[in-house]
């Protein structure tokens, strides 16, 4: 590991534990309705969509008022967007022509930006223009990012509130969200990013010489697409969503021009999932907790991160001759111009967070770097994970590590003075098992199906990899891609959508129906007979308990992949 | 409680019953309510199904590894229902006790009240009001309450106490319990439960487990161990098509052996706890049943570890029952000697621990002999609650002692004045947290004599233990604020109650639970019936009423208001052997998967041998000893099941450290040491 590899990651850690608490005060603040700058600008604006939407800020939801206008919303936005796909050849705003998308490539998107995975099974530039790009996949950016935090509010409500049925509004938490934390914060951001050098402009492509002389049989001139990428990007990073503006993700210069532009994305990956936990201790009236669950994120988010920097780093065995030399670690997949260190805390900050972003080709990484990859997607999401998601999947393992602790102190369990009962595990199990079961499942059935052998593009334990990863991204609505595997083919883009869709809301339903639950509990006050959650005693064991229970449900599967990958001397891999 | 589970238990008819019942529970029937055992159940007949076809020849392994398998896989099931058989058996044994007793008698049915006719009747065609009368020498046929009489009733067939206690109509001693023994004079009882209804019953149904429903927190417990069983079903049953993968892929070896599969999934799911896990519940309502109480719910036992506040009654509980005399305070003008002597007098006649404990101090302070009854004429003056005072008329001489008021009213009434000076001196009495008993001869007030409460010993130790648990100590007292105040700080408590009324009681309790505390409390009254209704842990005294029997959840054999420490202890055990052993057993699977993948894969990808950290002797010898060793660990652990772990009051936190290392590391390293360890065993005896 190199020395700037610690610099980085230690940098990174040091800039979130500085900018996300104030930025999670704020967002608690949105959450809860108080008084906020901007007021004066702002308020108006948002009373006039309350008063369009005939909703106000003292609405009252039980949760499955507010599930069911959470899927309603969402649903309606996927019947929109993949309207959107299916007739981009008949709208406007579309100068390159591109036709609508087939139907499982269209369901397959939709679902994808809906849930806030952004998994892409085609080449933006290749194949959506402007209007699909802005009005279609834009806007879910930011509405799915939105609902993630709204789903965080209405737990924290559950939580906090006293034999109350009410977990606040759907509706109101959806505006505020949006108006006064993701347009500014994007905006800002999309100016940074103009400022670097991402383009921003309608129009849709450059007409360029060659400047070296062009390859046998290519075109007199060279097409460079352009459009509205930094509008886009800027939601991309901030919400963990993570779809490029072009296919090549933040490889291609447009979209990562600089190293400060990259080392500002890699801080805008984590920034707003990381303000979550914040926001939590400040809702639930009890910062503690915000730094005890910050505290437990940085470390899952961490330990994987050594591993891929140190695996990074290290020339592979069967390479150590003496005509080999790798100065500053595995190049192979990586942009010369970001180097390996940053690309690695890329890698692995996209994967801890749900953004899936990508400024290398992870494929092309050691098997222990995709192995920390899948690690930190396959326990959830939650080593700060997506906007608003995150927090929410954490709190799942912690009701879990309350759950298991309490037993131990000889108490009912009980997490800020809300006791944890069978109710509550059922939930937290769903929540647990069903992205589980669906990466398991779908990567067992596409080895099963009699195509894989050519959708694979490797042999061996890597191309085992290139299935798993590809579910484990879906399911845990990461939307990263391993590259390798052909995506788009019927079979995947129907699998995959429908593994974003349940991956995405099966959880959101179990967590929101354990939030009513909280919310109906009285509140146990502490004594020194409870647990102290804010510890960084707990902490450690909340860490222990996401780490255990991932490695118990996919050890076996990543014993045949990366780790066989990792252990086996090269010339049989590759034959 | 005295004494440690396993050992009486492992001995005998008990034993031989409990292992010829685990053979029994092998019914997969019975299984259905436990979901890993019942997996256990599935993978177990289906070994023995796949080593029945490898009898053919064309078996998938060597028929002699998978029956090496079955047989250990079968094992797994047998040791976990004979830790449930063990655990009952116990309870059983007792049962069959009490039910003993609960013989069917004619009884003497009264033709109605006030009547002394009566018909004989077969205890089993009584109705719930009718009268019996029962004699000496009579069992009493069931549960009801003395209506008329006293008598002295061997109650040890209930409460195996063998010293005769007094049961009277009226007051907090009237119920009886069907199955008991009148020793002497006779008693009118009305009946107040069905037959099959009554408190032997109920006792016979809990000692038998037969009503045992499973407790809130086991439930939850169930919920997060079935999630799990379908976590490592999904994570072993996708391993068969990612290993046809590897194997086609690779051309090299061959799929993972289904046997192989199957006994990596029964070494995964949490089987320890799983099989465990009912006997930990029998165990606790067990030591429940050896500390003398009698829970009505498992429910109950659980929320006794989670209780926040005890509601104690001072008298019997903090303070021994009794107070004792220990000074005289003479009025002005008045000798000790003077004073010492009429008080001696006052208490002669009077038979109450207080009476004598004026009588021993006269003696010690001041020398006076006791005297004979006889050789005075004396007339006892018994305390009644309209004069509350006591004493004796000695010829023209009437000594009285009793409360303040009450003298002050009698003098008085005499045309006496009560000194201003002996109502200070009361008063200083009562605040430093006495009783002041005045003494006066005819109009004139003698002085004070100062009772005190005696704080029991250690009793403020054990507070603070409590406290360091979190629990909240309040002392409950008739006696006034200064008084209680006075004796709470003696005694360590955290919180008094003066002057408590049942209704204040009640409310005390409704607040401590509006503010999402668990309260517990004991008591034994009529009049503690609503208080005990509304505690969430209720404990009734043996001594007490049928009401407040009937409103508490757990009934005390001993009436020990000090139970209810003991109590909390073992709820809390409960749920703390529950959660270490889920933690072990969870903790034991990372050594499991080190031992059984390496094997799996031997073929397919030898490079995963570098997984195989425990340098185990063969793939086979690797998959038996990881079986062997997860059978093996349940019957290590049934007696720490059935004991309950050890149990520290410390702050939740040092606890949860000290639980966490001991079942959570300990359960990471000892499954390493065991398999080595078997693995080498299974070499050396060459079973593979």
């Amino acid at each position: 590991m190199s020395p700037l590899f610690l610099l980085l990651v230690t940098g990174l850690i040091l800039a979130l534990a500085l900018l996300a608490p104030p930025l999670g005060g704020y967002l608690g603040r949105t959450l809860d309705g108080e008084p906020l700058p901007l007021d004066r600008v702002l308020l108006p604006l948002e009373r006039a969509l309350f008063r369009i939407l005939g909703v106000g800020p003292g609405d009252r939801m039980d949760w499955k008022g507010y599930l069911g206008a959470l899927l309603a919303f969402n649903a309606l936005g996927f019947a929109f967007l993949l309207a959107l796909l299916r007739l981009q050849g008949h709208l406007p705003l579309n100068p390159m022509g591109f036709k609508g998308m087939a139907w499982p490539l269209a369901f397959n998107t939709a679902a994808s930006f809906v849930t806030n995975t952004d998994w892409q099974a085609y080449a933006g530039e290749a194949a959506l223009g402007p209007l699909a790009q802005a009005l279609g996949l834009t806007v879910q950016n930011f509405l799915s990012a939105a609902t993630g935090l709204a789903v965080m509010a209405a737990v924290a409500r559950g939580i906090r509130r006293r034999k109350a049925t009410s977990l606040g509004s759907f509706w109101v938490d959806l505006v505020r969200v949006t108006l006064r934390v993701l347009l500014p914060l994007s905006l800002l951001f999309a100016l940074f990013l103009v400022s670097q050098g991402v383009v921003q402009t309608w129009v849709p492509a450059l007409h360029a010489a060659w400047v070296a002389p062009p390859p046998p049989g290519a075109p007199a001139e060279q097409l460079i697409p352009l459009g509205p990428a930094a509008s886009q990007l800027a939601i991309k990073m901030l919400g963990t969503n993570g779809g490029g503006f072009f296919g090549a993700n933040a490889m291609h210069p447009f979209e990562n021009p600089t190293a400060l532009a990259n080392l500002a994305q890699i801080l805008a990956i984590l920034l707003l999932p990381a303000a979550c936990c914040f926001a939590f201790g400040r809702m639930v009236r009890d910062r503690r907790q915000g730094w005890a669950i910050f505290g437990a994120m940085a470390l899952l988010l961490l330990l994987p991160t050594l591993l891929a920097g140190w695996a990074e780093a290290r020339t592979p065995a069967a390479l150590r001759a003496p005509a080999v030399v790798q100065v500053q670690g595995s190049l192979e997949g990586k942009e010369a111009r970001v180097g390996v260190e940053a690309s690695t805390l890329w890698s692995t900050a996209t994967t801890a967070a749900s953004n899936g972003a990508v400024n290398a080709q992870h494929d092309a990484m050691a098997p222990l770097s995709g192995l920390a990859q899948m690690v930190l997607m396959q326990i959830g999401e939650v080593a700060f994970g997506g906007v608003g998601s995150g927090l929410y999947g954490m709190l799942v393992f912690v009701v879990v590590a309350v759950f298991v602790s309490g037993l131990m102190v000889g108490r009912t369990p009980e997490y800020l003075g809300k006791k944890v009962e069978a109710f509550e595990m059922k939930m937290a199990a769903l929540v647990v098992l069903v992205p589980s079961a669906l990466i398991l499942g779908g990567a067992a059935a596409t080895l099963l199906h009699p195509d894989a052998g050519r959708w694979i593009s490797a042999p061996g334990p890597h191309g085992f990899t290139q299935v798993l990863y590809a579910w484990t991204s879906a399911a845990a609505n990461n939307g990263s891609a391993f590259n390798g595997l052909t995506a788009d083919v019927p079979f995947l883009d129907w699998g995959l959508g429908l593994a974003m869709l349940a991956g995405r809301f099966a959880p959101v339903a179990a967590v929101l129906a354990m939030a009513g639950s909280l919310a109906a509990k009285k509140r146990t006050p502490p004594g020194p007979g409870t647990l102290p959650t804010h510890s960084p005693f707990f902490a450690g064991l909340l860490v222990a308990v996401v780490l255990l229970v991932g490695a118990l449900t996919f050890l076996p599967a990543l014993a045949v992949g990366p780790l066989a990958e990792h252990l086996a001397p090269l010339g049989k891999v590759i034959p | 409680m005295t004494g440690s589970a396993p050992a009486p238990l492992l001995r005998g008819p008990v034993l031989r019953r409990a292992l010829l019942d685990a053979l029994r529970k092998l019914d997969p029937r019975h299984l259905l309510r436990n979901p890993v055992m019942f997996v256990v159940w599935v993978c177990s007949a289906f070994t023995t199904l796949l080593w029945i076809h490898s009898l053919g020849g064309h078996g998938e392994a060597r028929p002699g590894f998978i029956f090496q398998i079955a047989l250990w896989l079968w094992s797994t099931l047998y040791f976990a229902n004979a830790a449930e058989a063990l655990a009952e058996g116990r309870g059983k044994a007792q049962a069959d006790a009490l039910r003993a007793s609960r013989r069917q008698v004619t009884a003497k049915r009264l033709k109605g009240p006030g009547s002394r006719a009566w018909t004989p009747a077969d205890s089993a065609t009584l109705q719930v009001g009718d009268l019996v009368l029962v004699e000496a020498g009579d069992t009493i046929p069931l549960d009801g309450e003395v209506a008329e009489g006293i008598a002295s009733v061997n109650e040890a067939a209930v409460t195996g106490e063998s010293a005769p206690v007094i049961r009277e109509s009226g007051g907090d001693r009237s119920a009886v319990t069907g199955g008991t023994e009148v020793l002497s004079d006779w008693i009118v009882v009305r009946v107040t439960h069905r037959p099959g209804d009554s408190f032997l019953d109920r006792m016979i149904a809990m000692v038998e487990g037969a009503q045992r429903r499973k407790t809130p927190n086991e439930i939850a417990l169930d919920i997060l161990l079935a999630a799990l069983t379908l976590v490592f079903l999904l994570a072993v049953a996708t391993l068969l098509p990612f290993s046809r993968h590897a194997a086609a892929s690779a051309g090299a070896g061959s799929p993972i052996r289904l046997t192989v599969l199957v006994a990596l999934l029964v070494c995964l799911i949490p089987t320890t706890i799983g099989g465990l896990l009912s006997a930990i519940g029998i165990a606790g309502m067990d030591r429940m049943i050896r500390a003398n109480v009698i829970a009505t719910s498992g429910r109950a036992v659980e929320a006794a570890g989670d209780v926040d506040v005890l509601l104690l009654d001072k008298t019997g509980t903090i303070t021994l029952g009794n107070r004792e005399a220990v000074a005289f305070l003479p009025a002005p003008g008045v000798e000790a000697l003077a004073l010492a002597e009429a008080a001696q007098l006052a208490s002669l006649p009077d038979e109450t621990p207080e009476g004598r404990s004026v009588v021993v101090l006269a003696k010690e302070a001041h020398g006076l002999r006791e005297r004979g009854l006889q050789e005075l004429d004396v007339r006892f003056v018994p305390f009644t609650a309209q004069t509350r005072m006591s004493g004796v008329d000695l010829g023209d001489r009437a000594i009285r002692k009793g409360a303040t008021d009450s003298v002050a009213a009698w003098i008085e009434a005499q045309g006496g004045i009560f000194p201003p000076e002996v109502r200070a001196a009361a008063e200083a009495v009562a605040r430093e947290g006495g009783t002041p008993l005045v003494v006066a001869e005819g109009p004139r007030a003698l002085g004070v004599i100062h009772l005190k409460d005696i704080v029991k010993g250690g009793i403020r130790e054990r507070f603070a233990e409590l406290r360091r648990m979190g629990i909240k100590t309040v002392m409950v007292t008739g006696d006034n604020p200064l008084t209680a105040a006075a004796i709470a700080a003696e005694a360590g408590v955290d919180d008094f109650l003066a002057q408590a009324t049942p209704e204040r009681k009640l409310r005390l309790i409704r607040d401590y639970q509006a503010g999402g505390r668990l309260v517990a409390m004991t008591g034994d009254g009529t009049n503690d019936a609503p208080a005990l209704a509304q505690a969430d842990v209720a404990v009734a005294m043996n001594t007490g009423t049928q009401a407040a029997k009937e409103a508490g959840n757990m009934v005390d054999l001993d009436s020990n208001p000090t139970k209810l420490i003991e109590i909390v202890r073992i709820g809390k055990q409960m749920l703390m052997t529950r959660g270490a052993l889920t933690t072990f057993s969870i903790a034991n699977d990372v050594a499991k998967y080190f031992a059984i993948l390496p094997a799996a894969f031997v073929l397919t990808y030898p490079q995963l041998r570098s997984l195989d950290i425990m340098r185990l002797h063969s793939p086979e010898s690797a998959v038996l000893a990881a079986v062997i060793f997860n059978a093996l660990v349940i019957v290590a652990l049934i007696p720490l099941a059935l004991r309950g772990v050890a149990f520290r009051t410390l702050p939740a936190r040092d606890l949860l450290a000290r639980n966490l290392l001991v079942y959570g590391l300990g359960g990471l390293v000892v499954p390493f040491a065991g398999i080595k360890a078997l693995d080498l065993a299974v070499t050396w005896l060459r079973l593979v």
